[in-house]
């Protein structure tokens, strides 16, 4: 057994269990934050994504022993109280959701691509979030509301 | 073998594949129920099927759809499930259109069994069709009836009374809320139970308030908060997870397994029912590791199973007779063989589509949980009602002592009909005296879900020495009957539709065989405008009865410059266009590729879409499900094809197995031509079908060579 300590979603939080286990499994299983979602389990898909010192990491892919003295958000965390976040809200404005399933890691993907390039081309775009799955194909709608969030692009919404 | 003509049926459902597990306790069950003359109803019972969808519950007393609460908020009751679609946002909009409140007044309960009429399954895109017209005429009779309530209360005709924005008011200028009704109704829920939602007239298209507008996702700020609960993120007090031991491959059997290890790790429960072996533990990690220790021991039996380098000869070869909608079966008009005969230029062509999976982001999940004798259960299916069925029968309960909850979904595309995992998980639920989740991982999933059919569609026709069509003779097998039947008007036409027995487990998909059959179809069509020396376009309308088909064509063809660009065509670049109809709307689509001859590579440069599904109900929705059927169809042109090789499944990964991501997509136009004028159907399959041969005939057009496969690989 190994005991691991966190900031999640900025409460400290000490968990105890087997080294083995993925930082994805501790968080849905032990700490209730099922809004991180598995996928694949290789890191092909994203849909696990939470932000470590806020940068992307997949979560399938992180033995918990490597959230050691980090600092997680979770799709959970990402909210201001009741203000969304304006990627958040980009989402909801532009239908950026179908089954919504991937929608946790596309948004915490596209809160990490906003900091590090508030104002990215649709080809960057493409390029940093080329590594998350949408299975009902929404990508069109997802690019729209990060140009929303990002302020490049009215958006479409009718 | 001898197949009978009979008239094509439009496809439903085609899930047809027997149960997986046949467990001790539904063995006693079968055998009780068929010696008192009941009968079972497996996965083919479509008659059973047909009759509970077509009985009184899909039009219940008012009652049976809406519950006006005491704060005045009304919650709506729907068998449909959400698996992307849109009909929770739909339905919602359809409820507060006809009742004349704010949608944010309505909450939806979709698909709980113990609580929502049966509106059959979320599948042949029928939530538009039928049950959002279902859902409008008992709000019709809801607020009708609301309204008599205010005005009893009020002492006063309803001549001059309605209702608006939630609020209830007379011409003599009296107003009241529904919380201020229901506050002083005595039984608004026994007012309710009595009435027939029959009889309202529904809101015309041109008076639309809500219906007809973008409404954004009802359910998102649950989603983009995490908040809302998939089945895979149900939690229960005490709840274990459960993993099943999978054979090594398809039609292995189990001859031995030693359970001790797992048995004997802290907190684990094995079950082994008949073919069935699974755990169950207090961590999936704990979980896997009992499964581990068992798969270590288990001994299996193997059998010779034929590989995907040899599926299409193997399908054309096992030809069977098949049952149901799923039988094989003939329709023709004139004389096709004559016709044939008759020609000095007969053009042939034989067009392969491999299995494909599903792949939906939420792999199949469940959780199970028993109360004494009555068990509830979450999970992601289609077909609530029918697992609920297939769940009871595979444990030996009745059907009245299962619940059956399907959360929103995520992900389903014709893929979650069966209710696999919610048998699994009810078994270890059973066996471990807790609740008990399975989920599925994508390992699982790649292998263990059925696939779309593979399919094989022979094609002949004859042209006349005017270039003109005189026979069309199209075959398919194995692939389906849905997008069989030809649209163009060619005189002499025969379709066959071949069961076949087949190597993989397989069932509906996303417009289920319209996919396969308009692919060949559509590619053969310019193939033989190439040999007619016509126009693709021309040709097509030559031929095409439909107006409304012969409308999205044009429409395609007009914004794509579709004349204006093969006329101009570079020599690597080629631009294709196809058409098709099914389930009751109309979609073209247009595509530029840009081939590179030398690396035997090509990119989609543009696509084009237009599409009529009658009056819209939510432009952004419909725009959004378009925008995802081609991108979803662009899969099986670019990368899907599942391999297999000795009963194993080669692909069980993302990594392996491609499906579209973001630099996939090309730049996108859509045209939506809405049609106030008819009813609605549903968009959420149809927009899939003209993608491919989209592709394969802007790819003739640059190489002058045929695309006969998907996914398109250059030769």
């Amino acid at each position: 057994m190994e005991t691991v300590v966190f900031t999640l979603n900025q409460e400290s939080r000490s968990v105890t269990t087997e080294p083995g286990r993925t930082l994805l499994d501790v968080l849905r299983e032990d700490l209730g934050a099922t809004g991180t979602k598995y996928g694949c389990g290789e890191g092909s898909c994203r849909s696990c994504v939470v932000l470590m010192d806020g940068r992307p990491v997949t979560t399938c892919q992180t033995p918990i022993a490597k959230a050691n003295g980090k600092d997680i958000v979770t799709i959970e965390g990402l909210a201001d109280g009741d203000t969304l976040h304006p990627v958040q809200a980009a989402f909801i404005a532009e239908g950026a959701m179908q089954c919504g399933y991937c929608v946790p890691g596309m948004v915490l993907t596209a809160v990490a691509l906003l900091k590090a390039n508030p104002k990215p081309t649709e080809a960057q775009i493409n390029e940093f979030m080329n590594g998350n799955l949408c299975r009902c194909c929404n990508y069109p709608n997802i690019v729209r509301a990060i140009q929303r969030a990002a302020g490049t692009a009215e958006g479409v919404a009718k | 073998m001898k197949i009978e003509p009979q008239p094509f049926e439009p496809e439903r459902y085609e899930f047809v594949e027997p149960p997986r597990y046949r467990f001790s306790v539904s063995r006693r069950a079968f055998v009780q129920s068929v010696g008192a003359g009941l009968l079972i109803s497996g996965f083919v019972d479509f008659s059973a099927f047909g009759q509970q969808r077509g009985g009184d519950d899909e039009t219940p007393a008012i009652g049976g759809r809406f519950h006006i609460g005491k704060d005045g908020r009304i919650t709506a009751f729907t068998g449909k499930v959400e698996v992307g679609q849109g009909a929770r946002t739909q339905l919602t909009q359809a409820a507060a259109e006809e009742l004349c409140v704010p949608i944010a007044q309505i909450d939806l309960v979709m698909a709980d069994t113990g609580l929502v009429p049966n509106d059959g399954g979320t599948y042949g895109s029928l939530t538009t069709s039928r049950t959002v017209p279902a859902m409008r005429q008992a709000a019709v009779a809801t607020r009708e009836l609301l309204i008599e309530l205010a005005c009893k209360a009020w002492a006063v005709s309803t001549d001059g009374a309605s209702m608006r924005d939630g609020v209830i008011e007379h011409a003599n200028g009296k107003k009241m809320t529904l919380a201020e009704l229901a506050a002083g109704a005595e039984n608004i829920a026994g007012t309710l139970q009595d009435r027939s939602a029959e009889g309202g007239a529904l809101t015309a298209v041109e008076a639309w308030q809500t219906l007809g507008k973008t409404v954004a996702p009802v359910n998102g700020p649950s989603v983009v908060t995490g908040k809302h609960r998939y089945t895979s993120d149900i939690r229960r007090e005490g709840m274990l997870y459960g993993k099943v031991l999978r054979p090594p491959a398809y039609g292995a059997e189990l001859t031995d397994v030693d359970m001790k290890a797992a048995e004997a790790m802290d907190g684990v429960v094995v079950v082994r029912d008949g073919a069935f072996v699974g755990c169950a533990a207090p961590t999936s990690y704990l979980a896997q590791q009992a499964l581990n220790a068992l798969a270590s021991t288990a001994k299996w039996t193997t059998k010779p199973h034929p590989a995907s380098d040899e599926l299409f000869a193997y399908l054309k070869s096992n030809t069977r007779e098949g049952t149901g909608r799923q039988r094989s079966r003939e329709e023709a008009s004139g004389d096709v063989d004559a016709a044939l005969a008759a020609s000095k230029n007969v053009v042939r062509a034989e067009y392969h589509i491999p299995y494909i999976q599903h792949a939906p982001m939420e792999p199949r999940a469940a959780v199970a949980e028993f109360d004494g004798n009555k068990l509830t259960v979450w999970t992601g299916t289609q077909r609530p009602f029918d697992v609920q069925r297939e769940v009871a029968e595979a444990l030996g309960l009745s059907a009245s002592n299962v619940r059956l909850i399907v959360p929103d979904t995520g992900g389903g595309f014709g893929g979650k009909h069966s209710g696999d995992a919610a048998v699994e998980a009810a078994r270890l639920a059973q066996a471990a005296k807790r609740p008990v989740a399975v989920h599925w991982t994508r390992e699982e999933e790649f292998t263990w879900a059925y696939f779309r059919p593979a399919g094989v569609m022979e094609i002949a026709a004859a042209l006349d020495g005017d270039g003109r069509v005189t026979a069309w003779d199209f075959t398919n097998f194995n692939s389906g009957g849905s997008g069989l039947g030809c649209p163009y008007a060619f005189g002499n036409v025969r379709t066959r539709f071949w069961n076949c027995e087949s190597p993989l487990r397989q069932g509906s998909y996303r417009a289920l065989a319209s996919t396969a059959n308009h692919f060949a179809r559509e590619s053969f069509i310019d193939l033989l405008a190439a040999k007619a020396g016509a126009d693709p376009v021309a040709f097509r309308l030559q031929y095409l009865e439909e107006p409304r088909l012969k409308a999205v064509l044009e429409a395609a063809a007009a914004k794509f410059d579709y004349a204006g660009k093969r006329m101009q065509a570079s020599a690597n670049t080629g631009y294709g266009i196809a058409c098709g109809t099914e389930k009751g709307s109309f979609v073209a689509t247009c595509a530029e590729v840009a081939v590179d001859a030398v690396a035997k590579t090509y990119i989609i440069k543009r696509v084009c879409v237009a599409y009529e599904c009658g009056a819209i109900h939510n432009p952004q929705n419909l725009q959004a499900q378009v925008e995802g059927c081609v991108v979803q169809g662009l899969g099986a042109v670019l990368h899907e094809a599942m391999k297999f090789k000795d009963g194993k499944i080669l692909y069980t990964r993302f990594k392996e197995y491609e499906v579209p991501r973001f630099k996939d997509v090309p730049p996108f136009d859509i045209v939506l031509l809405n049609r106030p004028d008819l009813p609605s159907v549903g968009a959420g399959e149809t927009p899939i079908i003209a993608i491919a041969p989209a592709v394969a005939n802007a790819i003739l057009h640059a190489t002058g060579a045929a695309v006969n496969a998907l996914p398109i690989r250059l030769a």
